[in-house]
């Protein structure tokens, strides 16, 4: 164990050490539980502004609907054996030692809600099968622990019936917001999106102006005039980014490449100021209500500004509701260029540009850097790229590659359909969660430690907005520099040659 | 006591099969609203056919987690798999050619069967996580096969029984004629656990065999882009 110099008041596990499953320690991570949302945040979603008073009632009737209509929620309830397999792959249980931080303990907090209630067995002989029923203790366990699930589904892929435990943690945070119990993050973030178009509450002006500036920063360093367009009609591409990519560090420097790719791909393309966000925080949450109005903003600027194709940036759960979901929620989207997939992911198009010789790389440009590369949880376990299987791991990679000389994977059962979450992700990239933040990055920062003792590796890239945020605050904590975590399109932007 | 034993049997083949058809009449009628695969995932239906196959006759994801379940786990489904096929000397006439070549061998499955149960329980008591997350059910479940297997294996090893008169038994079962049983404790024992495991199958976590054929993560497919995924109650 190392001790932080800084003035936090917990202990930053050794990542020097190779990984092990801890022993459990009951309640290790109990306080860690994030601020509720304000009754304005609650309202603002049409949520109850603070806990209802028949609360077990509807909570209970809640529980029933849900499982009457997602089929993957009522078979995952239903079928656990308790086997144990999942009982060591979740980051925040290796990073805790909190034993209800293992997917099945942290799924069974709502089974055994859901057999007292819904289960002949649990109804009549509750205390065989583990069935309890709904209390305010339960209530707080359900708050603290389905609040520190980053639904990143690596669970899923280790268990035998696939029980997914991000939509039992998406169903238990749906029936808090309806019993008047919101998470302050996550709600609050939905609540500006709906407002003003993204996550950070950046009104379209203030997009406009932040938009400027980035073209003279590019023309100052490159001599280029690279467009970064807003609003434009009958452009090409309607790019959908994170609204992080706008200012927040590293994630500009991706932006600057998925600009300066399009430029010199010569293809015209515009951002939204409505839709000035690719992130859907409605995932999170459970809510298909809030998901669906967030990715109906995509449609609707699309056909605003009459594009021909919808491409999204990096970042990782929009882009798994994109490739997934926006066809369902939001679809048809019939009135786009049928030659393309709907939508794209920008390193798709950066990946076919490449494959058609259009894009002049200098992978020299990248050799002062030594490089792997973090699978973010939602491209490569919830969604798909370039029509290949498995192209949401090999297609970054291949761009990688191409674009840096020195490329190393870490660990294979850490990357991949087994890579470790970032530990920000599916809503707690919130700095009341930092504790955990910081324990539940373990997994990844031991295998990143074990290849740069190896490979001497100087930066990390990534495709994900939270993935970016998360471990550019909780490198530090590990030894690593801030800056050590990178976008990829980054890596791309300065390997390209400009030539016009 | 054949008409008990019988009644009970009845009892329990009703509940079983009464209770799998509502499982999957249950979950085919619940909509799954989006398309949400554990990734990389098959692209086509026969893609999604064998990747479900991998897992209920391997167990794939199983060996993926955790090998020492996945030897024991799988193990006793197959020995059990195994098992129940020997058994059929007992319901059909004549007995089918296979049946025959397989049935001598089921004294060592049986012997598996047992083993493997043991190990199951073994792991659940002596590993912290899973003993963490265990309820009564779930040793009482082992427990209960472990009683099945133990009473066959009794009655294969060391206390005989008549298997004429059994048969007998087994074969008046189809045309409900209850013929006399070979007295044996060991026998009662046998039938009562068949009962009892056949009783609580739908009413329990023995309902995964139902469920893992209806899991969205392993029975969907990564096509949405190539067609769109429309929600049914969203419509």
């Amino acid at each position: 164990m190392v001790n932080n110099t800084d003035k936090k008041s917990f202990i930053t596990p050794d990542a020097s050490v190779k990984l092990s499953i801890p022993e459990i320690e009951e309640s290790a991570s109990k306080h860690l539980a994030p601020f509720k949302a304000s009754a304005e945040h609650q309202a603002a979603l049409g949520f109850p502004d603070r806990l209802i008073d028949n609360w077990k009632d509807v909570a209970i009737e809640k529980l029933g609907e849900l499982s009457g209509k997602y089929r993957g929620l009522r078979v995952y309830l239903d079928s656990c054996v308790n086997c144990g397999a999942c009982t060591d792959k979740c980051h925040y249980f290796l990073g805790t030692g909190d034993p209800k931080n293992m997917p099945v303990a942290r799924q069974n907090l709502m089974r055994k809600v859901y057999r007292r209630y819904y289960t002949f067995a649990g109804r009549t002989v509750p205390w065989l099968v583990g069935a309890e029923d709904l209390t305010e203790e339960v209530l707080d366990d359900w708050y603290t622990y389905f609040n520190q699930c980053s639904q990143c589904r690596r669970c899923s892929v280790y268990c035998p019936y696939g029980i997914d435990t991000a939509e039992v943690s998406m169903a238990a945070r749906e029936i808090m917001d309806t019993i008047g119990v919101g998470q302050k993050y996550s709600n609050e973030v939905i609540g500006k999106v709906h407002k003003l178009g993204n996550n950070l509450g950046l009104p379209g002006p203030a997009l406009a102006n932040t938009l400027e500036g980035l073209e003279e920063d590019v023309l100052e360093e490159t001599g280029v005039a690279v467009k970064f367009p807003l609003d434009q009609k009958d452009a090409d591409i309607l790019l959908v980014t994170p609204s992080a990519d706008f200012f927040a560090e590293p994630h500009v420097d991706g932006l600057i490449g998925y600009a300066k790719v399009l430029h010199q791909a010569g293809i015209s393309w515009t951002f939204s100021s409505t839709a000035s966000e690719a992130a859907n925080f409605g995932l999170f949450i459970g809510s298909y209500d809030n998901m669906q109005q967030i990715a109906s903003r995509i449609k609707d600027a699309a056909l605003e500004l009459n594009v021909k194709r919808i491409v999204f940036g990096e970042c990782g759960h929009a882009w798994r509701v994109a490739y997934n979901y926006l066809n369902t929620l939001a679809g048809p989207f019939d009135f786009l260029d049928p030659k393309y997939p709907m939508p794209q992911h920008i390193v798709e198009v950066t990946y076919d540009l490449i494959q058609q010789g259009r894009l002049h790389l200098d992978a020299s440009a990248n050799d002062d850097k030594r490089v792997t590369f973090h699978d973010s949880c939602n491209i490569a376990r919830a969604s798909g790229m370039a029509g290949i299987k498995g192209g949401q791991l090999s297609v970054p990679r291949d761009v990688l590659k191409t674009v840096c000389n020195h490329f190393y994977d870490m660990r294979s059962n850490t990357i991949g359909e087994a890579t470790f979450c970032c530990g920000g992700g599916g809503g707690l990239l919130t700095d009341d969660l930092l504790e955990l933040r910081v324990k539940g990055a373990l997994p990844r920062m031991q295998a990143l430690q074990e290849l740069h003792d190896k490979h001497n590796i100087t930066h990390m890239a990534a495709m994900c907005a939270i993935c970016k945020s998360q471990f550019a605050k909780v490198l530090p904590y590990y030894g690593f520099e801030m800056d050590q975590i990178i976008s990829v399109h980054q890596l791309v932007g300065d390997a390209l040659v400009m030539q016009r | 006591m054949s008409v008990v034993i019988a009644t009970l049997l009845y009892l329990g083949l009703g509940v079983f099969v009464i209770g799998c058809v509502y499982w999957v009449w249950r979950y085919a009628s619940i909509p799954a609203p989006l398309n949400m695969p554990t990734m990389p995932a098959p692209t086509t239906r026969c893609g999604v056919a064998l990747r479900i196959l991998r897992e209920t006759v391997l167990f794939e994801s199983l060996f993926k987690a955790s090998k020492w379940t996945w030897i024991f786990g799988w193990l006793f489904h197959a020995s059990l798999l195994f098992v129940v096929l020997c058994h059929l000397r007992f319901f059909v006439d004549p007995v089918w050619g296979w049946v025959n070549v397989i049935s001598p061998y089921s004294r060592y499955a049986g012997i598996v069967l047992f083993f493997s149960l043991a190990g199951l329980l073994l792991r659940r008591i002596v590993i912290a996580r899973v003993r963490y997350i265990s309820v009564p059910s779930d040793y009482l479940m082992l427990l209960m096969l472990m009683c099945l297997a133990g009473s066959g294996l009794l009655m294969r090893y060391k206390y005989y029984i008549d298997l004429y008169t059994l048969r007998n038994f087994a074969l008046g079962l189809g045309s409900f004629s209850f013929n006399v049983l070979p007295p044996s404790a060991m026998l009662l024992v046998h039938l009562l656990m068949v009962a009892v495991l056949l009783l609580v199958f739908p009413i329990s976590k023995l309902t995964h065999a139902i469920g893992v054929f209806f899991s969205p993560s392993r029975n969907q497919r990564d096509n949405t882009r190539a067609k769109r995924y429309v929600n049914r109650w969203d419509s």
